[in-house]
């Protein structure tokens, strides 16, 4: 497949210098593109997945910590309304230790006013209104609020799916993008070797041999520049990783890649590839068809 | 009328010219049969290389009927083309080696695209080289060769695949007339074999020794000469 003896000697050619190059660009681009929409993915569907099924009540007093019958009011009235599975409240311990990152344990005095919580877990599949339960919560418990995550979310969850869409956007700019370079590259290919091409076609050559010779000489030249893109791509995620390392304490589920989107990243200088040999062939065979 | 079978080639007022330029060629009607051996003379820029230009496929007529093998090309779109180049082998006047190929791989080429196994290639291929006397240039480009040398290469290359039809453009052109001599055997020899043969020529010693037909281009028009013999 990758014979480097040819008639036609491509390997001279202007474009065996220049074409891995472009190859090397496009295909680092469309990893980092991929990686960036595969991993929004991901995090999109954890996001949803954790939040999905979760709201978060919260009682606050402005005397100090809330009296337990408000507490116990709310509970009862969130454990009774159809689609909850179950609704705990949250000790002062696990507050504290939520707010301790943001307050500083010196900070977290006794006296300190601190809200209580209530975790809600809906059930699976469950279809409740969760503005209607809040305005019930809020009439029933003065000083209760319910949080839909969901709802602060959104904007996130809109930003998340148009990254991913411009991701979608650039891989298939970065893939049309290598198909008029190849194109470019084996027209002044055919226009450089015309007089050998003659020379085989009056041998008996057909089109298809010519092509082939295209063919492998451009499969060479994309992987000689679509590997190296896929390595540099890869260490730059790697990166990449290293610095979001630092946010272990972040709010939401990481962002990473799971062992399928890596398996598409292997695939992408073999697909930018492909992309060339067919686009080398339909090259060859159409500007041939052209000659008498 | 002849049979339509019984020629390998037959022209029915054929004429040609290059783009919009004058016909070079007016009202060719010949047939070769299976076989035969024929010089084409005439003086420079007469038009044997143009007529051979037809014959080998490069060209097409701007008119007339040319049937080759027993097919009509008028008819023959661009798939049948590589078949029917195949049955036939060329010397082009000016060679057409290819520059950064061997000898070897240049005289190789016919029966690479034929798609042959490379062992019976190797064999055949050396074995040819040395018939013509380069069985030590192998590996040399054709820039290292001289003219004759070249030459010889080309010949080589046009006649490894065992072509139906040898057309030779000037095969003698660049030789001593002792090697011309003993190309001249080689197209013999293959016409005994089987070989259709045309040489364009205008080595009138050359034609004179073989007592072969001659097919003499003139104004554009072609004339049979009758053989010497005949003439007598
Ligand atoms: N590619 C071309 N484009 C335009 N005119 C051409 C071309 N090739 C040949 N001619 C013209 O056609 C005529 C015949 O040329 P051709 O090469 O067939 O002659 P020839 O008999 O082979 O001559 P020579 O003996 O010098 O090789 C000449 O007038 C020449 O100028
Ligand atoms: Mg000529």
């Amino acid at each position: 497949m990758l014979a480097r003896r040819s008639d036609l000697q491509l390997e001279g050619d202007a474009a065996g210098r220049f074409l891995p190059w472009v190859i090397a660009v496009m295909v680092f681009l469309a990893a980092l593109a991929l990686a960036g929409g595969l991993g929004l993915g991901k995090a999109l569907a954890g996001w949803d997945q954790s939040l999905k099924g979760s709201l978060t009540a919260q009682i606050v007093d402005a005397g100090g910590t809330p009296a337990p019958e408000k507490v116990q009011a709310a509970l009862v009235l969130l454990s009774g309304t159809p689609g909850v599975e179950m609704a705990r409240a949250l000790d002062r311990h696990a507050v504290e230790a939520l707010l301790e990152p943001w307050l500083g344990q010196a900070n977290l005095t006794p006296d300190l006013p601190i809200p209580t919580l209530i975790e809600v877990r809906l059930e699976p599949g469950a279809s409740l209104s969760t503005a209607a339960l809040a305005r019930r919560l809020e009439a029933a418990v003065p000083g209760a609020r319910l949080d839909d995550d969901r709802t602060w979310l959104a904007p996130l969850i809109h930003l998340t799916e148009a990254l991913r869409a411009l991701a979608a956007g650039i891989v298939v700019l970065v893939g049309l993008a290598t198909i008029a370079m190849v194109i470019f590259a084996t027209r002044a290919g055919l226009a450089v070797h015309r007089e050998v091409i003659a020379v085989l076609h009056l041998i008996g050559a057909h089109d298809g041999y010519i092509a082939r010779q295209f063919q492998s000489h451009t499969l060479w030249l994309a992987l000689k520049g679509g590997l190296p893109g896929l390595a540099a791509a890869a260490l730059v995620l790697l990166a990449l990783r290293g610095l979001g390392g630092g946010m272990q304490a972040a709010l939401l589920p990481p962002v990473t890649l799971g062992t399928g989107a890596i398996a598409a990243l292997v695939l992408v200088p073999l697909v930018a590839a492909l992309l060339a040999v067919l686009t080398a062939r339909f090259t060859v065979l159409g500007t041939l068809r052209q000659m008498p | 009328m002849e049979v339509e079978s019984s020629g390998l080639v037959r022209f029915e007022n054929v004429g040609m010219r290059y783009g919009r330029g004058p016909e070079v060629l007016r009202d060719v009607n010949f047939h070769l049969e299976a076989g035969s051996f024929h010089f084409l003379t005439g003086a420079s820029g007469a038009g044997k290389s143009s007529l051979l230009k037809l014959l080998y496929l490069a060209h097409r007529p701007s008119r007339g009927i040319v049937t080759l093998f027993g097919q009509d090309l008028t008819a023959a779109g661009r798939a049948a083309l590589p078949g029917l180049r195949r049955r036939i082998g060329v010397v082009f006047q000016d060679f057409r080696l290819i520059a950064h190929l061997s000898a070897f791989d240049n005289v190789a080429l016919p029966l690479r695209i034929l798609g042959l196994r490379e062992e019976a290639v190797q064999a055949q291929v050396a074995e040819l080289l040395a018939w013509v006397g380069l069985g030590d240039h192998l590996a040399a480009r054709p820039a290292t060769l001289s003219g004759g040398e070249q030459q010889r290469v080309a010949i080589a290359r046009a006649v490894i695949g065992r072509p139906q039809l040898l057309l030779a453009d000037e095969p003698t052109g660049n030789v001593d007339p002792d090697l011309a001599q003993r190309l001249m055997h080689l197209f013999l020899e293959l016409n005994r074999l089987g070989t259709t043969i045309v040489i364009a020529t205008h080595d009138e010693h050359l034609v004179a020794g073989t007592g072969r037909p001659v097919l003499r281009l003139a104004g554009g028009e072609l004339r049979l000469l009758p053989l010497p013999h005949e003439a007598r």
